[in-house]
């Protein structure tokens, strides 16, 4: 199989995306540091909610897109929509992270505690734990194709699962402040807190989209490189998919036919 | 349906005459109850809520115990090529498995709950925490079935087993913990609500699992 070799022109669009990022985000940092008035409760703790907010979203929509790899694959088995699935999981491991340690920097001086058993941040938390257990069960399945047959589950049952636990958890109990910006009433904020919000959002989401860009190219270059290595294993007209690095002797019958 | 009892019925002899996995779940899932008077003092004070958790602690981890090993053993036994060249779809092994699995859950549960009301004096034999059992461990059992074949094959399987089944099992084990603590609490009226929504759960996770099932079997 030959590299696909990315042309010029997609380069230069991505290297587009990647300097709107940066600008909008350097946006997005300024508004939030000095446009955006100090909250009067909270102080300036309230802030790191221009991050916080943007993380939380990004780390649903990665989820949301692995379920759309997964469903694919499961689908079309095409190594594309499995890139797709596993490039998202990654990044949103990363976002989930984040806004897990986001939320408990801001809670810590606004509950006076840096956890709260409430559902939005128990569902993230277990979203964390999903992400783990979709990694270890690519890393765990011995075989790329199986691997990505049983992330595929794993990505369908897990992002299913997530408004279930949220759900669940919420009939449990709940604490978190209530949502401010979908209310139905309209967003209850000022407009300039909700302008920096808006702009940090759309940063961070054309962050996600970059970085998803890149990820999916590495992805495809690691998966072309294990398909040469892999037939390197063998003689170049034999075509099996057997995947032992055995001493194929020579086949005789194939050799024949010319 | 007549195959899918076909294979719930060799899944049932096979355990009645190799006696594999159920008496170490019912052992496992005894001496978890006893220890758990360990943990929490359950002779006074409020007990409904940390008897009622212990108790599902215990069904969950003699469960996976069990489910853990019920594709794993196919496997290591050469027996699972076997079950897939069978005429029948991956559908209908998986509900053969995963009735097997539930009965097995059940069969678990019934032996431990008359120990648990002997030894805690919770009301843990009104009939409402048994339609609450048996509908916890349809739930399990769904999700458990579709990891244990997704665990059977990979490494580290034992470890792999309880990280995909406990966090995607949430929803389950509040369900089931809530609902045993409003009966035990003498509150039986309130736990009818979380009694639909554990019926509404395992028709969610049963069904997905059976739909997904197709992509885990395939080699």
């Amino acid at each position: 199989m030959m590299q696909r070799k990315p042309t010029d022109r997609s380069d230069t669009l991505v290297q587009g995306l990647g300097l709107l990022t940066v600008a909008v985000l350097t946006v997005g940092i300024f508004m939030a540091f000095v446009y955006a008035p100090t909250d009067r409760d909270q102080g300036e703790a309230q802030r790191i909610f221009y991050v916080h907010v943007p993380m939380a979203w990004l780390a649903y929509l990665a989820m949301g897109v692995v379920l759309v790899g997964s469903v694919g694959y499961m689908w079309k088995r095409s190594a594309r929509m499995d890139r797709l699935a596993r490039s998202s999981a990654e990044l949103g491991f990363l976002f989930t992270t984040l806004v897990l340690i986001t939320g408990s920097l801001w809670g810590r001086p606004i509950w006076n505690a840096w956890w709260q058993w409430e559902a939005r941040l128990t569902t993230t938390l277990i979203l964390w734990f999903i992400f783990i257990g979709y990694f270890m069960v690519r890393a765990y399945a011995g075989d790329r194709e199986r691997g990505a047959r049983y992330a595929a589950v794993l990505g369908i049952i897990g992002a299913i699962d997530v408004p279930i636990i949220h759900q669940s958890v919420t009939w449990w109990r709940t604490l978190h402040p209530e949502p401010i910006v979908l209310d139905t009433g309209g967003p209850n904020l000022p407009d300039s807190m909700l302008a920096t919000l808006l702009v940090c959002l759309a940063g961070f989401t054309l962050l996600y989209g970059y970085l998803m860009v890149q990820k999916t190219r590495i992805e495809t270059v690691r998966d072309e490189l294990a398909e040469r290595e892999l037939a390197s294993l063998f003689e170049p007209e034999v075509e099996t998919h057997d995947r032992r690095p055995a001493p194929v002797s020579p086949k005789v019958s194939g050799a024949a036919e010319d | 349906m007549r195959r899918v009892w076909a294979l719930v019925w060799k899944d049932l002899l096979v355990e009645f005459r190799g006696r594999e996995f159920l008496g170490a779940m019912v052992v496992f899932a005894l001496i978890t109850i006893v220890t758990l008077n360990f943990a929490f003092d359950l002779s006074r004070g409020d007990r409904a809520a940390p008897g009622a958790g212990g108790l599902w602690i215990a069904f969950l981890f003699a469960g996976m115990l069990g489910l853990g090993r019920s594709l794993a053993v196919e496997r290591d036994r050469g027996t699972l090529e076997g079950l897939t060249l069978c005429p029948v779809d991956a559908g209908t092994i998986f509900l053969g498995k995963f009735i097997a699995n539930a009965l097995f859950i059940v069969i678990v549960q019934a032996v431990s709950l008359p120990v648990f009301y002997g030894l805690y004096n919770l009301p843990s034999l009104n009939p409402m925490v048994l339609l609450i059992a048996v509908t916890g461990a349809v739930g399990f059992a769904g999700l458990g079935t579709l990891f244990s074949a997704v665990a059977a094959s990979s490494r580290a399987r034992e470890i792999l087993m309880p990280l995909l089944l406990f966090p995607l099992a949430i929803p389950l084990v509040i369900g089931t913990v809530r609902a045993t603590t409003l009966i035990f609490e003498s509150n039986s009226a309130d736990a009818w609500p979380w009694f639909n929504l554990l019926a509404a759960f395992d028709v969610i996770f049963v069904t997905l699992s059976y739909v997904v099932f197709d992509l885990v079997l395939e080699e």
